[in-house]
């Protein structure tokens, strides 16, 4: 049975059903305990479980991932969470350089089912070292899976997936979808990884998208709609592996492809898939490829920036109505009547996160 | 101490050397073809703290893993085939030297980032006691470790949650080459830092005698399986050979023969062979007779690992993932 569930109720669940489910799984972060409980992701758990189970740690980012690598190797299955990606850097060593390898020199024999959340901060002055969104780096690497889940369902299913998995998983949260509502399964109903998902039917152009920016193509494609273009959306779920069939088959049906992607232009995710299907799909290419991204500059503190520096729906937009040789009017389309600064996800915030 | 742990001390250090010599021996041949770093000098430390532990226990190693490897059961034949880059080897051929790991006896790897070991361990550590297991795990390192951030957020860590680890610094007093002497102001003992984070810790000069080892380390290993936490253990040791490689390096005019006169003096394995002698825990024909059983054996095992078929490199994809 699904129910209405937030985003972040929908990991909560996913935890909940893992730590109930399996002994072996415990969850570890700085913040796990506190009254925020990591965007109330972790709500009630460390009542419910203890706190030898839902632990709270030193701020010691490498360290603390070599010690969950350890207790994997022993046989746990920890999940480990930052507030913010950008916290993770100090713990690419144990990321990259053990985790990802230790099932390849043992050429089998053990392997490290470690899943690390890390949290994309957008907005509301998140600036230069708290809004970035490195998902490119982790998938460059053999021997990680990377998981951006755009809806509640799949933040659930894919998180359980994600536990239940036996190598090192990068489970990628944005923050602006914490809040969002969707429909959402009881029950420890896992969703499997490497899947990617059409979450619009269409036929004018394919959207490939994850994480957040699905919602900025939903966003944009229902403007769009309003002005006869029919745009298909595929979103990723899982960026490593990366679900090409389903690119690709999206591409050669619409003949046009934008990506939307939270990160940086330059050896990203976006162009990827870009080169995916140049590589793959050239044929079925009526024009060139385009990409939404981040700016490419760090992200600037102050909100004036935020129009320029964030990919959103209206560029989107933007690129699609170009590629179709349609003039479009996206200051008026994407005119916001509440007049929302776009540098908060939603009416109701009022920050800080 | 009884006879027997000295005796098992002593065919430990001296078979760890005889393998050492049969690598130095062979390396010119091309067909080990990766990185080796020698424990030549340091046999004692792995030797002593090894013997404490029970084959369940868990260790992690560092990139100069021939040492603990050894000492803690792993395959002779599988660690030569690793390092010839073999299947057969203990990895496969996917390791090398760097890597050697033999689960069976709970050498659970050997990693080649410095420092990175060390929080692994005491994860595992965090395992056992989650479990109520009764194991403990143990690291080596040197002392140019105690330099990463990784050893002061393990330390505290593992202080703050009591955790059954041991940990053991090997200082050679050299990070490649890089003596200590710039990398750490004078007058501060690791010893000293390492206690001043929780952390029950000891210090001897004499890390090339296996029985002083031995006995220092069986109390820490005793304490973490006790439930009484982690401890720490700094032993100095010398470094007798380049940091990679089977050549000498004193020629070169990277450190002074002066210091390798001082500790010739205090070779592991000539130091115990004669105390174990004079006790009479040991005879001489003993002791032949197990040179006579290395060179048996490592006769047998350095042409097992280089007639073990070598890996398909199609497999190179295969266990990236499981």
């Amino acid at each position: 049975m699904a129910r209405e569930c937030k985003f972040s109720e929908a990991i909560n669940e996913a935890l909940a059903v893992k730590l109930e489910a399996d002994r072996s799984v415990f969850v570890m972060g700085l913040g796990a305990q506190d009254r925020n409980a990591v965007f109330g992701t972790l709500d009630g758990l460390a009542e419910t479980f203890g706190t030898n189970r839902v632990i709270d740690t030193p701020v010691s980012e490498n360290a603390m991932t070599g010690v969950c690598i350890g207790a994997a190797v022993h046989g746990m299955r920890p999940v480990m969470v930052h507030q913010r990606m950008d916290f993770i850097l100090m713990a690419m060593d144990q990321v990259v350089n053990a985790a990802a390898k230790w099932r390849y020199m043992s050429n089998g024999t053990q392997c490290v089912p470690l899943t690390i959340r890390l949290v994309v901060g957008r907005g509301w002055g998140q600036g230069p070292q708290h809004a970035q969104a490195l998902h490119s780096w982790f998938s460059h690497i053999p021997g990680l899976r990377v998981v951006a889940p755009f809806s509640p369902a799949d933040a659930k299913g894919l998180l359980i997936a994600s536990i239940e998995d036996d190598n090192p998983v990068v489970f990628i949260e944005h923050r602006w979808l914490h809040n969002t509502y969707g429909p959402v399964p009881e029950g420890a109903v896992a969703e499997p990884l490497g899947r990617a998902t059409i979450v619009r039917e269409g036929k004018d152009v394919t959207i490939v998208s994850s994480s957040y920016m699905t919602l900025e193509a939903l966003r944009s494609a229902e403007k769009l709609a309003s002005q006869g273009v029919d745009v298909e959306i595929v979103d990723l779920r899982t960026l490593r592996p990366l679900d090409m069939e389903t690119i690709l088959s999206s591409v050669r049906k619409c003949g046009r492809l934008v990506v939307a992607d939270m990160g940086w232009p330059q050896y990203g995710l976006g162009s990827e898939i870009i080169a995916l299907c140049a590589r793959n799909a050239l044929d079925s290419l009526k024009t060139a490829p385009s990409l939404v991204s981040m700016a490419d500059c760090p992200v600037p503190t102050a909100a004036a920036f935020t129009n320029v520096c964030y990919g959103q729906a209206r560029d989107i937009a933007q690129v699609v109505a170009r590629q179709l040789n349609k003039t479009l009017d996206v200051e008026t389309l994407f005119e916001d009547p509440a007049g929302l600064p776009n540098d908060i996800p939603d009416a109701r915030f009022s920050g800080p996160f | 101490m009884n006879a027997r742990v000295k005796k098992d001390l002593l065919r430990s250090v001296m078979r760890i050397r005889a393998v050492e010599l049969e690598i130095i021996k062979h390396y010119g041949k091309q067909q080990m073809r990766c990185p080796v770093h020698l424990c030549v000098g340091q046999e004692a430390i792995s030797a002593g703290a090894c013997a404490v532990l029970r084959r369940d226990d868990f260790i992690f190693a560092t990139h100069r893993s021939h040492g603990p490897y050894l000492a803690k059961g792993g395959d002779l034949q599988a660690m030569l085939a690793e390092l010839h880059g073999r299947v057969g080897g203990c990895c496969d051929g996917r390791g090398g030297s760097m890597h050697l790991m033999w689960p069976k006896t709970g050498i659970m790897t050997s990693l080649a980032i410095v420092s990175q070991g060390i929080p692994i361990a005491a994860g595992s550590a965090l395992s056992m006691q989650m479990q109520g297991t009764d194991q403990v795990a143990m690291t080596f390192f040197g002392d140019g470790a105690t330099e990463e951030g990784n050893f002061y957020e393990t330390l505290n860590f593992a202080a703050i949650r009591k955790l059954p680890v041991v940990f053991v610094c090997e200082n050679n007093k050299l990070a490649t080459n890089t003596p200590l002497s710039v990398r750490r102001p004078e007058g501060v003992r690791i010893t000293d830092i390492a206690k001043s984070l929780g952390v029950h810790s000891e210090y001897s000069p004499d890390g090339n005698d296996a029985l002083t080892v031995y006995k220092m380390v069986s109390e820490g290993v005793e304490r973490a399986r006790n439930g009484n936490g982690p401890s720490f253990f700094e032993f100095d040791t010398y470094r007798m050979l380049e940091h990679c490689g089977p050549f000498d390096d004193h020629e070169q005019g990277l450190r002074s023969a002066k210091g390798r006169e001082f500790w010739r003096t205090r070779c592991p394995v000539d130091t115990l062979s004669r105390k174990l002698l004079a006790e009479n825990v040991v005879t001489r024909e003993k002791i032949d007779q197990w040179q006579a059983e290395f060179v048996q054996e490592l006769a047998a095992a350095m042409k097992y690992a280089e007639e073990a078929p070598l890996p398909d490199p199609l497999t190179c994809f295969d266990n990236v993932y499981a």
